[in-house]
């Protein structure tokens, strides 16, 4: 490990963000005890916007992602150098509770994950949890609405939640993420359990949730976040010094970085030199 | 012969060659063994079926230990009943909540640490006291401390003996809760408490409750614990007092020179193994399809 | 804490809130209290090796390391010899070892080596179970009633013509170790067997596959193969249900007739320490006698940790994943 100046995790900021970024995030360095996984990722998240990481695997794009809600915090030696500014503060400052974090910042997995209770109940646990005090149902409605997921299921809200598809089950846990409003959603490789159509349903949702929320997703699949995404971050894997270490290539608008790549790494990837 | 002039190899049965021989040999020594095996336990059921089946009666269950000038076929052990459930009502009051709530950490909020492993070690250890120390220790603990002999100092006893299985297959039943589900908990913004009684538990509970059955069917059947915490008596529940138990009553009457006691003892191992069976069948059931 | 900042930048939108005060106490006492309770196991196993060694030292200061290898016990004179008991309870372990360890492994072939149809394996494999959920006084009434007469002829048979084999030199009066032995390895019959099932079931299907490949046949492979491949956690189950015949109480209080001899003949009546303490505690005379049982007590402890915990370490680096019983 080289020696660094550390980023002063708790220096005020003195401006707040730009109107148009609902969160900024700089990884310096991020380490899964000694390996370094990613470092010096600079990736802004615009609002209202989808932005997509793209890369080949292994280029920490998922580690950045779940660093933002700070999930990793769960994995023994897990270690972020670096800040992230939302909303006035930098989400790693010693004074930051992860659990507040993740009540702001809600997260759709790989797998869909539904809790194994009730429909209602699933979309309702974020609302709950966050002692939602009005109507209930109303919210739950409102949010299996935006999933485009009420039809299916508004005569069946008591049956279990894993007692559906795959593609509704994850239509069903972006629900119970939207339910509470959070200003930014993570979407780490949300379609790649489901099948082609269950996969365009998803994208639809997510071009429709960007009116209200901020998107970032991972993906390894190029076509969907050209189809998808308003930003594309590309990340790259840095083998020079021997290890696997992941870093932010290029970033941009989608359209530019797909038409006019700048980097010969991400002009490769592009091409499919390697996936 | 074919025109190539070699043989074919015998492709056909052989039983009689020596190899096949042999294979078939071992093979009905080993149906042999396993029907054997099985005998005890169909022995044990017709004897208790047999000589426990001719006391069984519902006087059984409200009446108390015949005297010695009793006429024979008279008395009943239904102080033995409650005293055992309430001692084993007693050893799970204790060692559920303690057992569940060391697991929790064991499994959750700690699993790595020093303190995790050591203690994981000692729940090891302490599945293998042999349980007879189990009522040593209540008795140099509780009993000496006391005064007297009681109740409380049976369940206590029974309690060391129920809780290594009460905590070590709660750990095992949080270990088994799908670790996806675990993140959405997390990614939804719980605290971990909030993760465990709110996602975690809820999924691992049917688990942690057969590892409580079964406890409590091993906890039933104990005689040893209870020879000198609990002791015995001929009259009903006194918790501060010596208590019967069935095991315990099986254990003395076993060796009367009554006949009435004897056959008392039967039906008490009937009601007593019959309990056990059942609680292992529900224990099963809840857990669905785990250890088969 | 920064938390509000959430709430004063917020557009208002949002619906969520950063956890409680209530929520954040909860947390911390749940979390407390569940590490609290794994300090309790750890101070509980240390508490009860503490009072019965504290108990037992001032015998152990007595009495010394005598006390392993002297065989007279006598309260009215203060002498105590352990010798005969801790020779019982190895004996009687080791005899029961013999039977339910070779019954255990065979059965545990049966049900894994496809000898039989899925739904009857399953029934096999329930018996076996339901055998270890007999409760351990109830084996011992059956003993006394039911095992002893049966055995009765079969043991006076060996006596009188097998009687200058050591083994068979005393006759069967009706309690002793063969009556014990039988039951106890009945009853360590289901730990061996599930832990050699485990073993067995740990084997990677492709070594099967290679055995019969050759053209084995079944008890070749089953012989040849299998059981060097789970020879480890066999000798785990083995230990294993030895340290479980060590710690069992009742059915041998009941059955092997108590009397402090050493012997090898298995026709003899004998004692166990477990059974020692099951008799003798209730009416000990405070004191010294006392003090000797709980030098007893240690010593059994010692014996059966020690044997647990061997078992427990070579089951788990035998079965790879697997020391979950």
């Amino acid at each position: 490990m080289e020696a660094l100046e550390e980023v002063d995790a708790n220096e005020a900021y003195e401006n707040d963000l730009p109107t148009d970024i609902a969160l900024d995030c700089k990884a310096e360095r991020i380490y899964y005890s000694d390996f370094l996984a990613v470092r010096d990722s600079h990736v802004p998240i615009k609002k209202n916007q989808i932005t997509g990481f793209i890369g080949p695997s292994g280029c920490g794009k998922s580690t950045v992602i779940k660093s933002i809600n700070r999930m990793n915090d769960l994995i023994r030696g897990f270690r972020f150098v670096g800040n992230i500014h939302f909303h006035g503060v930098n989400i790693y400052a010693d004074n930051i509770d992860p659990v507040s974090v993740r009540r702001n910042i809600g997260m759709v997995f790989q797998q869909p994950n539904p809790f194994s209770m009730s429909i209602f109940e699933n979309v309702a646990f974020g609302l709950r949890l966050n002692r939602y005090k009005g109507n209930m149902q109303e919210k739950v409605e409102k949010a299996l609405r935006s999933a485009a997921l009420w039809k299916e299921v508004k005569d069946k809200l008591k049956n279990n939640g894993l007692s559906l598809s795959g593609g509704q089950q994850q239509r069903l846990c972006i629900a119970r993420a939207i339910a509470t409003e959070p200003r930014v959603i993570l979407m780490d490789e949300p379609c790649s359990a489901l099948d082609p159509i269950a996969t365009r349903q998803i994208e639809e949702l997510m071009v429709e949730l960007k009116k209200q929320f901020t998107v970032a997703i991972v993906t390894h699949n190029m076509q969907q976040a050209m189809r998808v995404a308003d930003q594309t971050a590309f990340f790259g894997v840095d083998i020079s010094k021997g290890g696997r270490t992941g870093y932010l290539v290029e970033m941009g608008p989608t359209k530019e970085l797909f038409e006019n790549p700048q980097e010969e790494l991400t002009k490769e990837y592009l091409q499919g030199e390697f996936s | 012969m074919n025109p190539s002039g070699l043989e074919h190899p015998k492709l056909e049965r052989q039983p009689m060659e020596p190899r096949a021989l042999k294979s078939i040999v071992l093979s009905v020594i080993t149906i042999v063994c396993a029907i054997t095996a099985c005998i005890p336990l169909f022995s044990v059921l017709f004897m208790l079926v047999y000589r426990g089946g001719k006391r069984l009666s519902f006087q059984l269950f409200y009446t108390l230990p015949p005297g010695a000038f009793d006429a024979p076929g008279v008395g009943g052990f239904g102080n033995a009943i409650v005293g055992t459930a309430f001692m084993v009502g007693i050893a799970g009051l204790i060692s559920v909540p303690f057992g569940i709530l060391a697991a929790i950490s064991l499994a959750e909020i700690d699993p790595h640490s020093k303190v995790s492993e050591i203690a994981r070690f000692c729940a090891k250890t302490m599945t293998g006291l042999p349980s007879i120390i189990a009522g040593v220790f209540a008795y140099a603990v509780v009993v000496l401390i006391m005064g007297h002999y009681s109740a409380w100092a049976g369940g206590i006893a029974l309690s060391l003996l129920m809780l290594p299985t009460v905590m070590l297959t709660a750990e095992e039943a949080i270990k088994m809760v799908p670790n996806p589900m675990r993140e959405a908990a997390y990614g939804m913004g719980c605290t971990p408490s909030q993760s465990l009684t709110k996602v975690i538990l809820p999924v691992a509970m049917p688990s942690i409750i057969t590892g409580v059955v079964l406890a409590v069917a091993r906890a039933a059947g104990e005689t040893a614990p209870l020879l000198f915490t609990a002791l015995f008596s001929e009259s009903w529940l006194a918790p501060n007092n010596p208590t019967a138990s069935l095991a315990v009553l099986i254990y003395n009457w076993s060796s009367s020179p009554y006949q009435n006691l004897i056959e008392l003892a039967w039906a008490a191992s009937l009601i007593l193994v019959v309990l056990v069976f059942v609680l292992n069948i529900i224990s099963r059931s809840i857990g669905g399809k785990t250890k088969l | 804490m920064a938390d509000n900042e959430f709430l004063e930048n917020a557009d208002g939108k949002t619906l969520s809130k950063p956890p409680t005060p209530g929520d954040i106490f909860f947390d911390k006492s749940f979390r407390f209290l569940t590490r609290a309770f794994t300090w309790a196991t750890i101070l509980l196993l240390a508490f009860i090796v503490y009072k019965i060694g504290g108990e037992a030292l001032p015998a152990f200061a007595d009495l010394g390391i005598k006390f392993l290898f002297t065989s007279v016990w006598d309260s009215s004179q203060n002498v105590y010899g352990l010798l005969p008991q801790i020779w019982g309870t190895l004996y009687s372990s080791f005899l029961a070892l013999i039977l339910g360890g070779f019954f255990g492994i065979t059965i545990a072939i049966f049900i894994t080596q496809d000898f039989l149809p899925y739904k009857i394996e399953i029934i096999l494999k329930n018996i076996i179970e339901l055998l270890a959920a007999i409760p351990s006084v109830v084996y011992g009434l059956w003993g006394i009633y039911v095992l002893i007469p049966l055995i009765r002829p079969f043991a006076n048979f060996l006596h009188e013509h097998l009687g200058w084999i050591p083994f068979f030199s005393t006759r069967l009066s009706g309690l002793g170790l063969l009556p014990a032995a039988l039951v106890l390895s009945i009853m360590i019959l289901p730990t061996v067997a599930a832990i050699s099932q485990d073993a067995f079931k740990a084997i990677p299907h492709k070594t099967k596959e290679a055995a019969f490949g050759m053209g084995t046949t079944r008890w070749e492979a089953i012989l040849r193969v299998m059981l060097p491949a789970a020879s480890g956690g066999i000798f785990g189950a083995l230990v294993l249900g030895f340290g479980r015949a060590l710690g069992e109480t009742m059915a041998l209080a009941m059955l092997i007739g108590s009397m402090p001899t050493v012997t090898l003949s298995i026709l003899s009546p004998a004692d166990t320490i477990a059974a020692l303490l099951a008799n003798t505690f209730p009416e000990a005379a405070v004191g010294l006698e006392t003090g000797a049982l709980m030098y007893a007590a240690c010593v059994l402890l010692l014996i059966t940790l020690i044997v647990n915990v061997a078992g427990a370490v070579i089951v788990a680096k035998a079965t790879p994943g697997g020391d979950k019983r």
